[in-house]
């Protein structure tokens, strides 16, 4: 993140990474999502805790994304605490089975690659890759 | 009072400098204006987007440019406190 971008898209991406083998893989998804530039990941954790940076990013963004491992989506619900309503994914709904799928590179580009295209209708833009998309 | 603006200084980075010390000035507060651009450091407040204004240490809004208005009631909210 070391300059702005020149009127980009916010869109911030959030993981459940939970426990179970979804969760593992909604972290990798998330992680490559962001290093493709579909986004820009950010700590699901620091809006839990209302870390007011974290808070105010997803208030700010343009569009919040939750990519939840299973129906619990704790990261989508965990955004609708502090009152912003995600655009959400949830990968048991999108083929993947809870206990029975390891988060190997396969599955992992295979989400993203579905993710990419549900979003690529309603998206107002990406980052480019490799950039922070810091400026709104 | 702290006030830090956060960014790498693009122009919506300015220009809440600027509204944030015309708030502060109207205001009659003792304040002092902080400029946060090193990325390490504004990461380290959790904000993702800039620009961003935190007071006292509390970041009350990132990724867009508020109103003079709105830096008036935050900075009045936490003079209260």
């Amino acid at each position: 993140m070391s300059e702005c971008c020149n009127g980009g898209n916010k869109s911030l991406l959030y993981a459940c990474s939970g426990c179970s083998d979804v969760g593992a893989c909604s972290d990798k998804t998330v992680r490559k999502l962001s290093k493709d530039g579909f986004g820009k990941m950010t700590c699901l954790a620091g809006v839990g805790a209302r870390i007011s940076g974290f808070v105010e990013s997803a208030k700010g963004a343009d569009e919040n994304i939750t990519i939840d491992g299973c129906l619990v989506a704790c990261a989508r619900k965990t955004l609708e605490c502090i009152g912003v309503k995600p655009k959400s994914f949830i990968l048991t709904e999108m083929g993947l089975i809870k206990g029975k799928t390891a988060a190997t590179e396969e599955v992992v580009k295979n989400m993203s690659n579905k993710i990419m295209a549900e979003n690529k209708n309603t998206s107002s833009g990406n980052c480019a890759p490799g950039s922070d998309c810091c400026c709104g | 009072m702290k006030l830090e603006v956060l960014g790498t200084g693009c122009p919506k980075c300015k220009k809440l400098t600027e509204l944030t010390q015309e708030a502060a000035t109207e205001l009659g507060l003792s304040f002092e204006i902080v400029k946060v651009d090193q990325i390490n450091d504004i990461m380290n407040y959790g904000v993702m987007i800039t620009p961003a204004l935190a007071i006292d240490g509390r970041v009350v809004v990132a990724g867009k440019i508020p109103s003079k208005e709105e830096i008036k009631k935050w900075l009045l909210e936490n003079k209260a406190k």
